[in-house]
């Protein structure tokens, strides 16, 4: 890998590079699915490649190749080099990086049990098992599971002196059993929808899980969906689960905190966002129990944000996003810095794979844990409906306006947990939604998600976030919009 | 400049002959090989500048190998032979893992393939300089018309090779390119798209004078109430609402009773102007002429006059459902089976100008985003209108409006259609492209607003 890095290195300063770094990443897969009793996919991939990343006539340039020769390894140098040189025709002002220190490390997360020395026999019959618990009850018309491993080796070299040296273990497991009655589909996933639960941890965290121990209950949940009680509509307060809130954070808070979507590098594609920079220390994002962090390092927890430096070769940080309310911070990289008067990059900047160019992404963006016992606020709670496990969600590209659904709620009366509802869905206004917060639960009740499949950047990158959230409590929020007629 | 050198079907035809010769004398009964080459380049800009740049040269060689009626696949994109040589043991150690798969078929033998043509040597030959010399036209358009313009130009090609130890040999080539433009105004922004495997086809100028004229036009969007309103939606819009119904019209989607047309095959349920058809041959379709398990595609009606008629299957699932296999099968093993992948809808004669004419009060969308299905089985989608939505009043375009969140049923915006464009080729956000028509359709429903 080194000599990799160091010959695009030189072969980019040579062809007339002010700056360059080489990411060489070495990517494994397993991916496992099962479906009614019966393996569906069944798959391992690797990938080898190199990224070259330059700055040259004051302009950017990116190339990636898997033919990774002396020759191959030039020639995508080079590459980098002459695309840099085109970028410099459309260009207005210079490239300019902020300071990072140099570093020459190894970082690795640990782990217990590595998942790709478990036999996938044993791997199946854990999915299987959890099919079969799914399937044993009546009106569950497919069972599914899955489980995905990834393994990323990697080594970044710049021309400023840095090697750093990762390795990042990844695993993630989930269920979901879905019924058709009627004219209706209903659904309920475990531990999470769309995949499960997928950390920075080893087989481990597929063992934590007791798939096969809450199989039976999501699939009688999902079959009595049918018999529930429709969503209603109107204004009123919502306790959103904390997989349910980690989403809400992601969308509401993750996104427009994205310096380079706030300075309209994403505006064709992803979009922009309402947080333009005059908002900083100055906006009330969040009512004063709101306390939203940054925190890629490893003492947050082990989160799909987690990492030792970033893919620019920024050492991981914490930055306080939202601090009793107010907003108070975003998420950079050492070329847009700069522009909120910042003088380091906080550390966020990573790429899915070798083949694709390092950008801004979310760490793990985490509310700080509350004080209430969850026993205490379905006590204290007159009249709201309980939200859990996301089934849609989509909000406008500045992030101001968003509609969300769950699989599953219940309606909490006089401080009791109450019937069952379906089609649960609420709406809102971002800034509007988080100052109506009035209750967060305490750490005993906060996990740290991980959202496997964001989406962002063109060409498109899927990237691994985290977002540590427990169950917390909304006032006078629209309810049931999806569904109105 | 110096261009990195590209993979040919030849090379790719070498690599797949050694990778079957290695199988051979493995333990797999059967071996099927997938290979791909991908060359692509895009050039990005924003802020009346490009900021990003980039490159990527990849290969990927599938092996999927079957061991006593099990399957699996494994993937590398190293082609030394030690690693050529591990990739199938790693397929054939997964597959003798896992129990036994009952619905496991037996591979393809040799087929014959229609022959499309899809491969424009100016696409592929395309470079760096050609894609940053029409974005700083763009750029200095927006910058003459104090607008700020955002956006991509991307090109590229890959080859494709399919071999199986059954004689089955299959290969396909095709480029692409996409221009995608916003241009931005304090409050307002317009938008315009376009992607074809020519190059020479593509017009960033024009795109970018369309995408400029919304911003301008939808300049100080006023808010108006939410509610049902006749709606006329352009191609690109209809695409990414449409795009939600591809999986519906799989077999494997009904036998699991996940797709809307369970228990409605045969019965009217969209108007009488919506017919469609899933077709990988279309002119402006792309696409290899065979499915993931080397089966060449069939023309499939799906809907002819508001009745859902056909679906398609894959072998396994064919035999399942006791029909005959379309050639929409995904690549082995899966739990997904199969879909269409070319739809095509059946279009009208009606312009977007004569939609607005016959309007006296709707509205006029560009672009959609962030659609997400709320409802599988009455198919309803929630998302948000972006970059120019208008007013029309009277038959004129009345001015611009602030976006607007929907909740909308495909089944019932297939059912209030008045009016159909001709059917083209559109780019949008949400789905793979399709060939389909504007629409003009009654009632569709917003259901909140957003600040701008």
């Amino acid at each position: 890998m080194q000599d990799w890095a160091n010959s695009a290195i030189e072969t980019a300063k040579r062809r007339g590079a002010t700056y360059a770094d080489a990411r060489v990443m070495d990517i494994r897969h397993r991916d496992i699915s099962t479906k009614n009793g019966e393996v569906g996919t069944l798959a391992e991939s690797e990938s080898l490649g190199i990224g070259i990343r330059v700055i040259a006539s004051g302009a950017r340039g990116f190339s990636s190749t898997d033919r990774l020769t002396r020759e191959g390894v030039d020639a995508c140098a080079a590459e980098a080099v002459a695309i840099a040189k085109a970028s410099a025709l459309a260009k207005r002002e210079n490239v300019a990086l902020v300071p990072e220190k140099s570093y020459v490390d190894t970082w690795q997360n640990p782990f217990l049990k590595d998942p790709f020395r478990i036999p996938v026999e044993r791997q199946i019959g854990l999915l299987l098992a959890a099919d079969k618990e799914m399937r044993r009850v009546k009106g569950v018309t497919v069972a599914e599971g899955s489980m995905s491993f990834r393994r990323i080796e990697q080594l970044f070299v710049s021309s400023a002196g840095s090697s750093i040296h990762q390795i990042k273990m990844q695993s993630g497991a989930g269920i979901v059993a879905t019924s058709f009655a009627g004219t209706e589909i209903q659904k309920r996933s475990y531990p999470n929808s769309f995949g499960g639960q997928h950390m920075l941890q080893g087989y481990e965290l597929v063992e934590s899980l007791d798939l096969v121990g809450n199989a039976g209950r999501i699939a009688e949940e999902c079959v009595a969906l049918h018999s529930a009680a429709q969503c209603p509509e109107g204004q009123g307060t919502i306790i959103l689960g904390s997989s349910q809130l980690g989403l809400q954070i992601h969308e509401s808070i993750g996104h427009p905190i994205e310096l380079d979507r706030v300075l309209g590098m994403e505006a064709n594609f992803a979009g922009m966002s309402f947080l333009t920079t005059e908002k900083l220390r100055k906006l009330k994002y969040g009512s004063d129990i709101v306390n939203v962090v940054a925190d890629a390092r490893l003492e947050h927890g082990p989160g799909l944000g987690t990492f030792g430096y970033d893919d620019e070769g920024v050492a991981a940080q914490c930055t306080p996003i939202i601090t009793d309310g107010l907003f108070t911070g975003y998420l950079s990289s050492r070329e847009t810095a700069a522009s909120i008067g910042e003088k380091r990059s906080g550390g966020t900047v990573r790429c899915e794979s070798w083949n694709r160019l390092p950008m801004i992404r979310m760490t793990n963006i985490s509310i700080n844990p509350g004080t209430w016992k969850y026993e205490d606020l379905i006590a204290d709670t007159d009249d709201a409906i309980l939200m859990e496990t996301n089934r849609s969600w989509s909000i406008d590209d500045k992030r101001y306006h968003f509609q969300f659904s769950t699989e599953i709620g219940w309606e909490i009366k006089s401080g009791k947990k109450g019937r069952m509802i379906k089609n649960p869905s609420y709406s809102g206004i971002t800034t509007e939604f988080w100052n109506s917060c009035d209750a967060i639960c305490s750490r005993d009740y906060w996990t740290l998600w991980g959202t496997p499949n964001c989406g962002k950047g063109q060409p498109q990158q899927v990237m691994g976030t985290g977002h540590g959230a427990a169950p917390a409590r909304f006032r006078n929020i629209k309810i049931g919009v999806a569904f109105a007629k | 400049m110096t261009a990195q050198s590209k993979s040919s079907i030849a090379d790719l035809e070498r690599i797949a002959e050694r990778v079957l010769k290695l199988a051979k004398s493995s333990e797999a009964a059967e071996t099927e090989i997938d290979i791909g080459a991908t060359t692509d380049a895009l050039t990005r800009f924003a802020n009346n500048t490009i900021h990003q740049n980039v490159a990527e040269h990849t290969l990927g060689i599938s092996v999927r190998a079957v061991v006593d009626g099990r399957t699996a696949r494994a993937t590398t994109n190293k082609t030394d032979d030690e690693s050529l040589r591990r990739t199938v043991e790693i397929a054939i150690s997964l597959a003798r893992n896992e129990p036994e798969n009952p619905d496991l078929l037996p591979m393809l033998r040799a087929q014959k393939y229609q022959k499309v043509s899809r491969f424009f040597p100016a696409t592929a030959a395309a470079t760096p300089e050609d894609r940053a010399r029409a974005v700083a036209r763009v750029c200095k358009m927006a910058d003459k018309n104090k607008q700020t313009a955002a956006g991509i130009f991307a090109s590229g090609s890959s080859q494709t090779v399919m071999a199986n130890s059954k004689g089955l040999f299959a290969h396909y080539e095709q480029t692409r390119s996409e221009f995608s433009v916003t241009i931005l105004e304090s409050k307002s922004s317009g938008w315009a798209k376009s992607n074809s495997p020519d190059i020479r086809t593509l017009d960033p100028e024009a795109l970018a004078e369309s995408a400029s004229r919304k911003a301008a036009e939808s300049r100080e969007p006023r808010e108006i109430p939410a509610g049902r309103y006749t709606t006329i939606l352009p191609p690109s819009a209809v695409l990414d609402l449409v795009g939600f119904l591809f999986y519906d019209f799989a077999g494997t989607a009904v036998l699991d009773k996940r797709s809307c047309f369970t228990g409605r095959m045969g019965k009217k349920l969209l108007g009488d102007n919506i017919t469609l058809w899933d077709d990988v041959y279309h002119p402006l379709q792309t696409g290899p002429p065979y499915d993931g398990e080397g089966l060449p595609r069939q023309k499939v009606l799906l809907v002819d006059k508001g009745v859902p008629r056909n679906l398609v299957y894959s072998r396994a699932t064919a035999k399942k459902m006791k029909a005959k296999p379309t050639g929409h099968g995904f690549s082995l093993p899966n739990e997904y089976g199969e879909a269409p992948m070319n739809l095509v809808f059946a279009g009208g004669a009606k312009s977007l100008d004569e939609m607005v004419r016959t309007t006296e009060r709707g509205i006029l969308v560009t672009r959609l985003w962030y659609i997400r299905e709320v409802d599988p089985y009455e198919k309803i989608l929630t998302g948000m209108t972006r970059d120019g939505t208008f007013l029309i009043e009277n038959g004129r375009v009345a001015g611009g409006i602030r976006n607007f969140r929907f909740n909308e049923s495909i089944i019932e915006m297939l059912s209030n259609v008045e009016m159909l464009g001709p059917a083209v080729r559109a780019a949008g956000e949400e789905s793979f492209e399709m060939v389909v028509p504007a629409m003009k359709v009654r009632d569709f429903h917003f259901s909140e607003v957003t600040k701008f």
